[in-house]
């Protein structure tokens, strides 16, 4: 596993505050991720994870709390600071979120369209060059979103938030609903393209084999706030009651050992 | 700071030739803006012979740099030359091997001619695709009369309050929306008709012009015409969405027969209620177009009602009003059929919804001209 080496965070949050109506879902959160790393970020249903998500991504304004991304204030940004940082960040949707009006390869070109003096005949080519690296066969670039399965939708997605070669992804719930084989596939996809790309990897997930396989750090979310951050190391010798029940619960153990079996063989 | 550099460090390709070699010098942090210069340079040297690419000045190459390498390589390949990369870093010359394994190779299928037969083929298959969708309507409207005889059969299995729910939304909420519209319509006939009349002096004929066009066609085809925008759509829309969420399955499942739930009560409704509605538009009209006889030409309300009385048979309003039951039929069919056909995607409900909009409005009016001409033929 690559071990961060820059120091300073490419997202620090800090007393992030999101509540809606009277119900507060985060009072004071603070969290860092570092360049180059892959960060799980783990929580029980309603914590808050995809508020979390869409908070640093700019889909959701939080109440209080400061939060930037690489080197820029996102609540403060001006228009156009703000979508020079959108370029340099790509969002994964649960179901890939793909436009339905178009296929697989326009979808993919969508956000190339906003370089200017780029070529539409390179454009297609670096859009199929993507659609490629995501895994999905050469043909599905002319799909439509409505003829793809779930795995694929989320490859389709995969491929466009990483059309302008992104420093950050993010990616809810990748593994969601895929078989256990697409899901292993999905995590083996990820950390290669992290590692060649040098891809930071902000991932919401309640996949424990992706916990395992691929994350550098993994982040709690519970009371409000990150609980705790660390290793799946440090994840297992933490003893809140929750912490503890999620890493050695009995499907814990199955993907622990499912780990151990690989590393053996 | 690190992460600002990409921005500002500005990007260069440098050609030069030592000693009969061509060298590309790459430098900078590469985005996908610099594919366009950069892959016209490597493209160039690629077709001019053996050449390098010097990576050494690269501060970040990204995926569209790396596959413009690749691409040269492969077309120097090809063209018989070599391409050589010196100083690149482990990441970038990674990258490029990453890119390079995942190189679409296009096997795009050979494209076909378009022939005569090809074209009688698309041809025939929209023809076919038309009779088997009339052909489909016929068979929901034959589902309909089926299930309907069973409620007829079984009392206690019909779903009464679905049906008073339905006719509560097909009905009385259509009440403002179709007066409002056939007063209009009476005070445009009135007012046209006034003016054309006048020119012979047989202003009191407008009265019979209202009351004709009103009662036998007008009052019915647009309330019919209302209704099939306003319950259509809705049709479509709700039991497309329950399709779209898999409830019509689920229904299934628990033993619940979906055209008994959903269907009969919607048509049954429409059914009820289309003539009610009608009958409103016609009082409608009339008063709107008494309203202005009186205005425009002085015809008094009296006046008005006994010229209506004993100059319009009553036949014109059984002509208008035996239509509704075709047209309530036809609406309702059209608008669940479409709504059955919705696939899993909020696609296909907002394609299906303006389909049956627009089938239930044509159909409403090729029903009214086949009557139109029915009655002709028979002379009422």
């Amino acid at each position: 596993m690559t071990v961060a080496t820059d120091p300073t965070p490419v997202i620090r949050l800090r007393g992030i505050r999101n509540q809606f109506g009277s119900h507060v879902v985060h009072d004071g959160l603070d969290l860092d991720v570092y360049r180059g790393e892959i960060l799980g970020v783990v929580g029980g249903s309603g914590t808050g994870k995809s508020v979390l998500l869409r908070s640093i991504a700019g889909l959701q304004r939080p109440v209080a709390g400061e939060i930037e991304v690489l080197g820029t204030d996102v609540r403060a940004a001006s228009e156009a600071e703000r979508i020079a940082l959108e370029r340099r960040w790509g969002v994964m949707f649960q179901d890939g979120a793909l436009f339905s009006s178009l296929n697989v390869r326009e979808n993919v070109e969508v956000p190339m369209r906003a370089v200017e003096g780029l070529d539409p005949a390179l454009r297609r080519a670096m859009a199929d060059l993507k659609i490629s690296m995501s895994g999905l066969p050469y043909l599905a670039g002319d799909k439509y979103p409505s003829e793809l399965s779930g795995g694929m939708r989320k490859r389709a997605g995969l491929a466009r938030a990483l059309a302008l070669d992104p420093e950050i992804v993010f990616l809810d719930e990748p593994t969601a609903g895929l078989d256990p084989i697409g899901a292993a596939d999905f995590d083996t996809l990820i950390r290669q393209l992290s590692d060649t790309m040098g891809l930071t990897v902000f991932l919401v997930t309640h996949d424990l084999d992706t916990l395992h396989a691929i994350c550098d750090r993994i982040a709690v979310l519970a009371e409000k706030k990150v609980l705790v951050t660390g290793t799946m190391d440090e994840m297992l010798r933490v003893d809140h009651p929750w912490v503890h029940d999620y890493f050695h619960g009995p499907r814990a153990r199955a993907a622990l050992t499912a780990k151990d079996a690989q590393k053996g063989s | 700071m690190q992460v600002l550099d990409r921005l500002e460090t500005p990007v260069s390709v440098t050609t030069d030739q030592a000693d009969g070699a061509v060298s590309l010098h790459l430098a900078g942090r590469f985005s996908l803006g610099d594919l366009t210069a950069l892959h016209g340079a490597l493209m160039q040297a690629a077709t001019a012979g053996p050449f390098l690419v010097d990576l050494s000045g690269v501060t970040r190459l990204d995926t569209a740099a790396a596959w413009a390498i690749a691409e040269a390589d492969a077309k120097a390949t090809a063209a018989g030359h070599s391409m050589q990369i010196t100083g690149a870093s482990a990441d970038s010359a990674a990258l490029i091997q990453t890119v390079r394994d995942a190189l679409p190779n296009p096997d795009t299928p050979p494209a076909k001619p378009m022939t005569l037969a090809l074209w009688l083929d698309g041809y025939g298959r929209s023809v076919m695709g038309a009779v088997s969708f009339l052909m489909q309507l016929l068979g929901f409207l034959g589902l309909f009369l089926s299930r309907l005889a069973r409620a007829l059969r079984h009392p206690s299995e019909f779903r009464l309050t679905a049906l008073v729910h339905h006719c509560h939304e097909v009905g009385l909420k259509a009440v403002p929306i179709v007066a409002l519209m056939a007063f209009l319509i009476g005070i445009v006939l009135a007012f046209q008709g006034s003016t054309q009349l006048k020119q012979f002096g047989a202003e009191v004929f407008v009265v019979d012009l209202i009351a004709v066009s009103i009662l036998r066609e007008l009052g019915i085809l647009l309330t019919a015409i209302i209704v099939a925008g306003r319950t259509a759509s809705a049709f479509t829309a709700a039991i497309g969405s329950m399709k779209m969420r898999e409830e019509i399955d689920a229904m299934r499942t628990l033993g619940i027969d979906p055209a008994a739930a959903l269907i009969v009560p919607r048509v049954l409704a429409l059914l009820l209620m289309l003539p009610i509605l009608g009958m409103i538009a016609n009082a409608a009209g009339l008063f709107g177009g008494a309203l202005m006889s009186w205005v425009e030409l002085g015809i008094s309300p009296a006046m008005f009602q006994s010229r209506l009385i004993e100059g319009t048979d009553v036949s014109h309003l059984m002509v208008g009003m035996i239509k509704a039951p075709f047209f309530a039929i036809i609406i309702g069919v059209v608008g669940c059929h479409a709504g059955m056909q919705v696939g899993n995607n909020a696609e296909s409900l907002g394609q299906k919804t303006s389909a049956a909009v627009v089938t239930a409005i044509f159909s409403v009016i090729v029903i009214d001209a086949l009557f139109s001409i029915f009655f002709a033929q028979v002379g009422i």
